[in-house]
């Protein structure tokens, strides 16, 4: 009954080809947009805000660009990590070494530096398909944490290549505590996400997807391979920089390339199997789900089983209720998170009749 | 010269040793197409279970772990604990996700690597475990004295296992029934199940089978670095062989074992100290890279052809 779109009639061009359609999505989504600017930063306690928001908006927008690449392009690809580490070193070294140079023009920087690396190893996807490709970016996932650490240019000479974020400022003002970052990460990942989501409906977008059914059928219908290939890995890889640079600066404040490492790769993947791949929603569903479902693991095992058996088996029994978890999801909804609040909007939709 | 060919017959040895992991990787994704990330998980699961049951019966029995009944006991136990995984793997997960596209079974592996990883430290304890085959890490004194060679004996004989190890399966699926279902089932799916093969059934023999490959994995590769969290990172070690090779080939994994392995140890001697080492963490799969830019299905890999 609340969710019907009868009586909305599209009178122009420009009203049949709005982002969201029907009024009630537009509604929503504007509510949500509000209360992550004006109510969040108030209402959530400084730990929310720097432990689960904040993350969450930044794996969101690695998620966001792995599912360029990924869900958009069909390019499989295990470097993520290493593309965000890109952005976080290259980020810290243009404000390092720069005098003067504007905090945003830096994270910019950042992520146009991870987006030429990601063209680079990108280029063996002309030819090599598949798993193969996977294990390709593992060349880029391992090389680039190895140079991060062997070569202490990068990380100023610090031990072991730790680099700790220089305080941001833009425009005299400073972004020193948990919700002014969460702010300005707020503000940088919605207009990216913004920018990914309308980015999917144009003609480069149109040709990722025809790439990713089928690149040979594509490239009859005279798609350019070699182009829409390398510029999904340049912006995917510009997303990541991006989301690295966001990590290092707003989230984490002193990162090391090992953070970077396989693991943050595969994160980043589940994030977008779970939450659905080829989709701008599922990236933020996705971090959501793979980011809480730890911290509201550990939570239940350490107040309620915890008292009863000792921690490491807690820990044990984490990593097991983990692994289950991540195999029930796929069995049971293989389309991911996206596909379920489809459902039930199809659902809602009809209610309260069946059909 | 001396030490060129001593580097380089060192690599080639511990290149059968990746072959060794890379071998379990070949088997399910000849099989059953997926691509089983948790090979390593496996690998470290066996070699925790046999050295934990070792541990079990000679103390319920008053033997020393290292007596030979315990050994064989201690291994069949432990090839049961292989079967009974796959079978639940078989059961509960790939049954499920028939038809998936290959990444969501790819995904659904990492997660089962997690399960395996907790079942194991959760029943073994995550203590490092010492593991000993009464083989000894000495150079084989022979070769010493004639050609003054220092080549490690413990090396020489998991190169020798592998070997046979790989000649046994490559039997095994020449000439038994089970193997050619084996290949049939490689072959194509609906085709075997159209002549009656029993796809499930099959689906459990080679995971057992690739269970009984990491067992033989993990009590090698235990031997060498003891039993520890780190023998999952074997199949990091793995992957560049099994690319470098093709996904889908026996041999493909032998052949590029060692050519991973010796390269990889004359890159870190004669490369290495002009970039400040630690080379090894990148270069297989560099090198397996520059191999897939020429044979883009790696060296003995299936042939894709594209059509519309």
């Amino acid at each position: 009954m609340i969710y019907r779109e009868a009586g909305q009639f599209k009178a122009s061009y420009e009203e049949d080809q709005q982002i969201f359609p029907i009024k009630q999505d537009r509604i929503v989504m504007a509510a949500l947009v509000v209360a992550a600017f004006f109510v969040a930063p108030f209402v959530a306690s400084e730990y929310w805000l720097q432990a689960v928001l904040t993350p969450v908006l930044v794996f969101a927008l690695a998620a966001l660009g792995l599912n360029i690449l990924t869900g958009y392009a069909g390019q499989l690809s295990l470097g993520t990590g290493a593309f965000m580490a890109v952005g976080a070193y290259a980020t810290y070294n243009f404000l390092l070494r720069l005098d003067g140079l504007p905090f945003l023009a830096g994270l910019v920087l950042g992520g146009l530096s991870a987006a030429a690396v990601g063209v680079v190893f990108g280029l063996p996807s002309l030819r090599i398909k598949g798993f193969y490709l996977a294990m390709a970016t593992l060349a880029a996932q391992f090389f680039i944490v190895w140079a991060l650490t062997k070569f202490p240019w990068f990380s100023n000479y610090s031990s072991s290549g730790i680099i700790s974020a220089q305080r941001i400022e833009i425009l005299g003002f400073a972004f020193d505590t948990p919700a002014r970052k969460y702010l300005l990460t707020l503000a940088i990942v919605s207009l990216l996400a913004l920018a990914a989501k309308n980015l999917a409906r144009t003609n480069t977008g149109r040709s990722w997807m025809a790439v990713r059914d089928m690149d040979v059928a594509a490239e009859v219908i005279g798609i350019p391979l070699m182009k829409t290939k390398l510029l999904a890995f340049a912006v995917s890889s510009f997303y990541c920089g991006i989301a690295g640079g966001l990590y290092a600066y707003t989230y984490l404040g002193t990162v090391e390339p090992d953070g970077f490492g396989l693991d943050l790769s595969f994160k980043i993947l589940f994030m977008i199997i779970i939450g659905g791949m080829g989709s701008v929603l599922g990236a933020f569903l996705g971090a959501a789900f793979i980011l809480l479902l730890p911290v509201g693991l550990n939570v239940l095992m350490h107040t309620s089983v915890g008292v009863l058996v000792p921690a490491t088996l807690a820990s044990n029994l984490e990593l097991i209720v983990f692994g289950v978890l991540i195999v029930f999801f796929l069995i049971v909804e293989p389309h991911g998170l996206t596909r379920l609040w489809q459902i039930g909007k199809e659902k809602l939709r009809l209610w309260p009749f069946p059909h | 010269m001396q030490f060129f060919l001593e580097v380089f017959i060192g690599g080639l040895l511990a290149g059968m040793l990746y072959a060794l992991v890379a071998l379990g990787f070949v088997l399910i994704f000849k099989a059953s197409g997926v691509l089983n990330f948790a090979q390593g998980a496996m690998v470290f699961f066996a070699a925790l279970t046999f050295v934990g049951f070792s541990d079990r019966l000679a103390r319920w029995f008053g033997a020393s772990p290292d007596a030979s009944p315990v050994f064989w006991a201690a291994l069949a136990l432990t090839a049961a604990a292989m079967v009974l995984l796959a079978w639940v793997v078989e059961r509960f997960m790939l049954r499920k996700l028939v038809n998936q596209p290959a990444i969501t079974l790819f995904m659904a592996t990492i997660g089962l690597s997690y399960l395996i990883e907790g079942v194991a430290q959760g029943t073994w304890g995550a203590a490092v475990h010492g593991l000993d085959l009464g083989i000894a890490d000495e150079p084989v004194m022979w070769l010493l004295e004639r050609y003054n060679l220092m080549i490690s004996k413990f090396d020489l004989s998991a190169a020798v296992v592998a070997g046979v190890l790989v000649a046994v399966l490559a039997l095994f699926f020449q000439y038994t029934k089970v193997g050619r279902a084996l290949r049939a089932v490689a072959d194509d799916h609906q085709a075997a199940l159209s002549v009656g093969i029993p796809l499930q059934r099959i689906w459990v023999i080679v995971w057992a089978v690739a269970g009984f490959v990491a067992i033989v994995a993990g009590l090698v590769w235990g031997a060498r670095n003891g039993v520890q969290f780190a023998l999952t990172y074997t199949a990091l070690k793995a992957l560049p062989v099994l690319i470098l090779g093709g996904l889908t080939s026996v041999p493909g994994a032998i052949v590029g074992g060692l050519i991973i392995g010796a390269s990889e140890k004359l890159a870190e001697v004669y490369l290495g100290p002009y970039v400040g080492g630690g080379i090894d963490s990148w270069f297989p799969y560099v090198l397996a890279l520059v191999f897939l830019l020429i044979r883009p299905e790696g060296l003995f890999g299936e042939k894709h052809i594209d059509r519309v």
